[in-house]
């Protein structure tokens, strides 16, 4: 049975409709790709999923129960992370920080207004071996603002990271990157992927292609394709169209 | 400054402990500067009101335009317990704090779910709704005459009571409290509720998508705050034996949000404290040669905006920060946690 599940889910923001009829099925600690040209509503779909936007019809089951129209705090609750296609960190929080906010025990005691977090060695110690295995050890005191574009990619994917989720949306990590940096977060996906339910929208299909172990098409709202890598390059349609050229 | 792991450190910081010995010595040298006791207990009053409020803009980011009607719920709260229920000091001042975080509930729970311009809108209407309620409400507020004859009551230990009769006896009391506020304001912005109150304001979106309930913490915060006005209003009502209308309307709410930015509460916990101090010295020296002070204070507002939008207190952590800064650095701990507002 699929981790998380959508079921003939429907979107659409007044007379333009974003996601048509999608069925989607992601399975425990696979990694999952979603491809599609601009527009076709990759995006949409995960706001959907992770809540931003409520669906208009269709259900969502995660780990058999329905979160369709629960607000985000609630599905993240459940153990659903998200990274952001344009970065969404706090700018003028440090790298530890950011992390730190992001841990469960943390948000457990979010409303404690006499605890300190600086005195708190487990949290900090936590915090700080997200960091490295990010790749951003040293870089504790910097403040977000401070850090360089995929530091700052890679900070975002740690933020999701620490929330302890068991499925973690990624919204085009590599989008802005250069081929080292690219490199970097590939490696850092391929890491933390085996303990974990991944889902990623990129447009670098050399990216996705090497890293999923399913992809998903979507255009015009619509689930066009899906299958491994392998079979989506056989796939007639990704042939016919200019992605066909991609994979 | 404070040792986080020292746990008096997490309470009383060097910063507090200087306010302290400025603000427990303002009587004995006040009228010594040309300044007189009143004026110290105005300040008193004003810093409390302006640091509750700073929770909200300063931290929060949460812009409210309409708190001087919390502070003025407080006065009424105040004159209403003394003259319909216990006049004790303690009882009256409860009833202020506890009647203004009603209020500043009931709005909490229209303005919360908003930010940024929907926010301040809505907290001028609710300003505003406060102020039309008080001022038809005569039978309780005395409408536009409002609540006279407060008295300043002792302040009752069981055992033996102290008379606050006399401005400087009531300032103490009011510097007590303020005692009370600031540490406790202080814990509060450097715990996780004040940590995440501060990324809310950075990016509430992402503090939702890592399952906070973005709206109780903005409640939250908005009640306190009010709380903290209506202790200040409490304070007002005996300073000024009387509670009125004038300090609900929309002029007081902006004086306060004045304060607060160009002390530098945007950047600083204590940049609330320099505004008020401020404005209050400005309006006495600059008032005692025009009449149009505000005139002059409202372009030096305009000059810091344009010039030093950090206000007091960023002009303040450049000038020592540029000191401390020629000194070797300390060695980084290995679990910051520094504050964009300390």
């Amino acid at each position: 049975m699929a981790l998380l599940e959508a079921h003939h889910i429907h979107k659409r923001f007044g007379d333009q409709v974003v996601l048509e009829n999608i069925t989607l099925a992601f399975e425990e600690n696979r990694l999952n790709g979603i491809m599609g040209p601009n527009g076709a509503g990759k995006t949409t779909c995960f706001n959907v999923l992770t809540g931003r936007y409520k669906p208009d019809r269709g259900r969502i089951v995660f780990d058999g129960e329905d979160i369709g129209g629960l607000p985000p705090h609630k599905i993240a609750r459940k153990g659903i992370a998200r990274s952001f296609q344009l970065m969404n960190l706090f700018d003028q929080y440090t790298a530890i920080e950011n992390i730190t906010l992001a841990l469960p025990e943390v948000r457990a005691r979010g409303m404690s207004m006499m605890h300190d977090l600086s005195t708190d060695g487990e949290t900090g110690d936590k915090a700080a071996g997200i960091l490295a295995r990010i790749g951003l050890a040293g870089k504790e005191r910097v403040e977000a603002r401070d850090l360089s574009y995929g530091e700052r990619r890679a900070l975002e994917i740690g933020v999701a990271l620490a929330a302890a989720p068991r499925i973690l949306f990624l919204d085009e990590p590599t989008a802005g990157l250069g081929a080292e940096a690219t490199g970097s977060i590939a490696e850092l996906i391929a890491e933390i992927r085996r303990d974990l339910t991944i889902v990623i929208i990129e447009h670098d299909m050399q990216f996705l292609f090497g890293l999923a172990d399913k992809i998903t098409v979507i255009h015009w709202g619509q689930v066009i394709a899906e299958g491994t890598p392998a079979s989506l390059q056989e796939d007639e349609w990704v042939k016919r169209s200019s992605l066909g050229g991609l994979a | 400054m404070s040792d986080a792991r020292n746990p008096v450190g997490r309470w009383i910081t060097l910063p507090i402990l200087a306010s302290f010995a400025v603000f427990g010595t303002l009587p004995y040298w006040v009228e010594a500067v040309g300044l007189y006791q009143y004026l110290g207990l105005e300040i008193m009053v004003w810093v409390i009101f302006a640091l509750g409020y700073n929770l909200l803009l300063g931290y929060g980011g949460l812009p409210s335009f309409g708190h001087g009607a919390f502070i003025g719920i407080g006065a009424y709260a105040f004159g209403v317990a003394q003259f319909h229920f216990i006049p004790n000091l303690w009882i009256c001042l409860l009833a202020a704090i506890i009647i203004t975080g009603l209020c500043g509930l009931a709005a909490a729970l229209l303005v919360s779910r908003r930010r940024g311009i929907y926010f301040a809108l809505m907290t001028i209407a609710i300003g505003q709704v406060f102020f039309f309620i008080a001022s038809k409400w005569t039978s309780v507020t005395g409408g536009e005459d409002g609540l006279l004859n407060i008295q300043r009551l002792p302040v009752d230990f069981g055992l033996f009571s102290i008379d606050i009769q006399d401005t400087a006896s009531l300032y103490y009391l009011a510097f007590a409290l303020y005692a009370v506020v600031v540490v406790l304001l202080w814990r509060l912005v450097h715990s996780p509720f004040g940590r995440i109150l501060g990324a809310i304001r950075q990016n509430e979106e992402r503090v939702r998508f890592l399952g906070y309930n973005v709206f109780i913490y903005k409640a939250i915060a908005f009640i306190l705050s009010t709380m903290v006005a209506g202790l200040a209003g409490g304070l007002f009502a005996m300073a000024q034996e009387g509670a009125y209308i004038q300090i609900m309307n929309l002029q007081w709410s902006g004086t306060v949000v004045l304060m607060t930015l160009i002390g530098g509460g945007l950047v600083s916990f204590w940049g609330p404290v320099f505004g008020v101090v401020l404005y209050f010295i400005a309006r006495d020296i600059l008032g005692a040669y025009t009449e149009a002070w505000l005139l002059w204070f409202g372009l030096m507002f305009m000059l810091l905006v344009m010039f030093k939008p950090e206000g007091l207190a960023g002009i303040w952590r450049d000038t020592v920060g540029g000191l401390v800064r020629r000194k070797p650095a300390a060695a980084p701990s290995p679990h910051p946690n520094q504050s964009p507002a300390e």
